[in-house]
């Protein structure tokens, strides 16, 4: 069963399409790469998923995306319950004006957990997941814009998995990074796969030819290919997805 | 070719002269008030009330307005901060952001900005009059209040303004409502310019007479329930230079220097308190 | 008690303190009009604002040398700030260092948190003697306390605002446009006066207006220096008693005289209009100046 099944989706931004009937299935537990060149609707698409496309304004959206088998984009659907399933990783990385620890205690905190020996233990189990556990544990009181800019993006990795999220949203999330850290980030998600499906945007198509087990190209807000890696990397199928494959198209 | 540059210089020289007078105004007006006012200023005047006759050059000192300003610009700022704050929130995108009753809204607030504080003063007396009440420190805050409200919601919402949305969607995208992320991210954000917007308020508090003169009345007395009439500095200054003997007179500029300090520290301790917090905010 | 039934409280407290906020400034124009309706009903506006007779004993209102008074004080005001402040504020914004633009602020604000009876505190110990002696010298007796000193006193407290507003709408002229003129081979100054000042002159003409509305205002440092006599000044060395000194000075007696209360109301209302059309015009100019460069 598919973790994610996008039906007929459409997105205008007053007026002007950004997505055009998109429907595809995006398999679970698999890293599933959007590419396509800029403008084309990945964040759009990638902005669905959690309904952060709620705080743009002028969006319009329709059609369906289900998760585990319920339309999220019903308006019915419990937005923080859904929220709580999705973690979500920015391009440039915005720790939360507080600690280190704070910061990945945030989810855990908001949704209830008190207890201090298990938020200890969360810290902890998501700095680590995350590859940042040995560089900050003698400093988790410390305020988290101390960082740099690559362990900010661990930190928020960490953030997003506190909540225990089945999925995990990357909008171009090693782009602000330098090489070091986005190899960390990218071997991170690597391993964090299987547990999670994960959905990445990416424009480098090296990167996504790293990662990728499934692939979407999007152009100009259409679904115009999509499949398993290996096929779509191997054999495009599309005249455009060959184009841009071969760097023609940016 | 030579007129453009002779221009550009003359130009240049006037603006320059204007920044002079700008500064040298600033420096007219400190000094001014400090060099008559600080040697005026005795312990006496700072620990004590009016005794009798203080007015014609008897013993005593300005307690009573030193307390009383503090008291209704505590009052006031307090209840401006209570009002202010929602306000400026729910200007946000995500709450009323784009709705016809927050344009209005920031439409009012920028209305009252600009209302001088005896209108709210007389507003203020028109509506004690109504309710049958006297000048009291109460009536007092209710006019500072609204004097100091738009000043503090248009510090506040330049702030808030300005906390990036990628910050507040970090947020949101962890399942927060938004109230949560208000209060517990975008304050923190936002907390200099906050506590800056607050500190410029009760500056303004402790130093706008024209609302009090009708609202708060006088006394000598220090001040003692919200029902009472409470004296105020700008106000003792304006009532003690009044009268026609020098020595009095002298405790006018001693009463005005003391305004003086008090809000220049006020506005330095706001500079320093900011600076302080920015530690944790990035960017 | 859900988190999602706390949100929604939470922005329906405060939706419901903005409207309050909204009725509470109408309330203000309310309560005033209402408190003038009693002279209004016995004295033609016409009179009301155009007489110069003012025997509140005897029920007699006539506003106008007030009115004068404080169109006389705040113009003389305007007349020193605007070529001051323009003048800075283009310093500030086209050819001060950014050390420079840093350390002005600070002063700025300094000068705008000046309680107003300090500054009146300046004008008495400061600006009356020099009015006085400058009236000896030219020949004509002044006790100092005159239209000049409210004007030069009102001048210093509404530099700050004329100065930062001309400031920023000068900064919000796009780079580029200077870059075209300076690239075509003009000096900086010619830039600055065809190009910077005719693209933000809505919004300079917009802060001079948000200054002359402080400065009509103003009550308690003219009130101290300006004399308070009920005249039509016919120099600017002779007293004058501006609007809010009016209001300021007679509320004591306001109970004691029949009517006197609600004309003084009135003169609040005058006041509170004629600011608020400033206000308004002013802030819709800045508004559109924001969305015609966004």
């Amino acid at each position: 069963m598919p973790h994610i099944s996008i039906r007929n989706l459409n997105v205008t931004y007053d007026g002007h399409p950004a997505l055009r009937d998109v429907s595809v299935d995006l398999p679970d537990g698999q890293i599933t790469v959007i590419i396509g060149p800029s403008g084309c609707g990945k964040t759009t698409l990638l902005r669905c998923c959690n309904r952060l496309i709620d705080l743009t304004e002028g969006a319009r959206v329709s059609g369906s995306v289900l998760i585990d088998g319920a339309n999220i984009l019903d308006p019915s659907a419990d937005l923080l319950a859904l929220r709580k399933k999705t973690g979500y990783l920015a391009q440039k990385p915005y720790p939360l004006p507080m600690s280190i620890y704070d910061n990945v205690a945030y989810g855990p905190r908001l949704h209830g957990m008190r207890d201090r020996r298990q938020l200890d233990q969360i810290v902890e189990r998501c700095l680590r997941a995350s590859s940042l556990w040995e560089e900050v544990r003698a400093r988790l009181r410390k305020p988290a814009a101390k960082l740099s800019v690559g362990q900010q993006q661990r930190l928020c990795l960490a953030r997003a998995l506190a909540v225990e999220p089945e999925v995990l949203l990357g909008d171009e999330a090693t782009s602000a990074l330098d090489p070091l850290s986005a190899q960390l980030v990218e071997k991170r998600l690597i391993e964090l796969r299987g547990r999670y499906t994960i959905v990445l945007v990416t424009h480098i198509l090296r990167q996504a030819r790293r990662l990728a087990d499934y692939v979407l190209f999007l152009y100009l807000g259409e679904l115009v290919e999509h499949g398993p890696a290996a096929e779509v990397f191997a054999n495009p199928r599309d005249a455009r997805t060959q184009a841009y494959l071969a760097g023609e198209v940016s | 070719m030579d007129r453009r540059r002779l221009e550009e210089a003359v130009f240049k020289a006037l603006m320059l002269l204007s920044l002079g007078m700008l500064a040298a105004s600033l420096g007219w007006v400190l000094l001014t008030v400090l060099v008559r006012g600080l040697p005026a200023l005795t312990l006496e005047m700072i620990t004590q009330i009016p005794r009798g006759g203080f007015y014609l050059g008897g013993e005593g000192g300005v307690l009573n307005a030193i307390t009383g300003s503090l008291c209704l610009a505590l009052g006031a700022t307090a209840a401006a901060l209570l009002l202010a704050l929602p306000i400026v929130f729910f200007l946000q995108r995500e709450y009323g952001g784009g709705s016809r009753l927050a344009a209005l809204t920031q439409l009012s607030l920028d209305v009252m900005w600009g209302i001088p504080s005896i209108v709210y003063g007389a507003f203020g007396f028109a509506v004690m009059m109504y309710l049958g009440l006297r000048a009291s420190l109460l009536g007092g805050i209710i006019a500072l209040c609204l004097v100091e409200l738009p000043i503090m919601a248009r510090a506040m919402h330049e702030v808030v303004k300005m906390v990036p949305v990628e910050l507040k969607e970090s947020s949101y995208a962890l399942g927060a409502t938004r109230l949560e992320t208000a209060a517990r991210v975008v304050w923190r954000h936002a907390l200099p310019g906050l506590l800056t917007a607050v500190m410029l308020a009760f500056g303004r508090g402790i130093g706008d007479a024209a609302s009090v003169l009708f609202t708060a009345g006088y006394t000598d007395n220090l001040p003692s329930s919200l029902n009472e009439p409470v004296a105020s500095l700008p106000l003792a200054v304006f009532f003690l230079i009044g009268t026609p003997f020098a020595k009095v007179q002298q405790r006018a500029y001693a009463s005005g220097a003391i305004l003086l300090v008090m809000v220049l520290l006020l506005s330095i301790g706001a500079r320093m308190l900011a600076r302080r917090h920015q530690a944790y905010v990035q960017r | 008690m859900s988190r999602g039934f706390r949100d929604r409280a939470a922005a329906a407290v405060m939706g419901a303190i903005a409207l309050s906020c909204l009725l509470l400034a109408f309330g203000i124009a309310v309560a005033l009009v209402l408190k003038s309706r009693p002279i209004l009903a016995t004295t033609p506006i016409g009179r009301l604002l155009f007489s110069s007779s003012w025997r509140p004993s005897r029920g007699d209102f006539g506003f106008y040398p007030f009115i004068i008074g404080t169109l006389w004080v705040s113009g003389l005001a305007m007349a020193f700030a605007i070529p001051i402040c323009l003048l800075g504020a283009i310093y500030l914004s086209e050819y001060a260092n950014s050390r420079l633009r840093a350390a002005a602020k600070p002063l700025l604000d300094m000068l705008a948190g000046i309680p107003p009876v300090v500054f009146g505190l300046w004008g008495v110990l400061g600006i009356v003697p020099l009015v006085s002696k400058l009236g000896t010298r030219l020949g004509s007796f002044t006790t100092g306390y005159s239209v000049l000193a409210g004007g030069i006193v009102l001048a210093v407290m509404v530099f700050p605002i004329i100065v930062s507003v001309t400031e920023e709408v000068l900064r919000k002229v796009p780079q580029e446009v200077r870059e075209a003129s300076l690239s075509l081979g003009a000096t900086r100054w010619q830039t600055t006066k065809h190009v910077v000042l005719k693209a933000a002159f809505p919004g300079v003409f917009a802060a001079i207006i948000l200054g002359f509305s402080r400065a009509f205002g103003e009550t308690m440092a003219v009130l101290m220096v300006v004399g308070n006599v009920a005249i039509i000044p016919k120099s600017v060395l002779d007293p004058a008693y501006p609007l809010p000194a009016l209001i300021a000075n007679n509320f004591g007696e306001m109970m004691s005289v029949p009517l006197y209360d609600s004309a003084l109301m009135f003169a609040a209302l005058l006041l509170l209009a004629v600011v608020l059309v400033f206000n308004v015009l002013a802030t819709l100019v800045l508004h559109a100046v924001e969305r015609r460069i966004a």
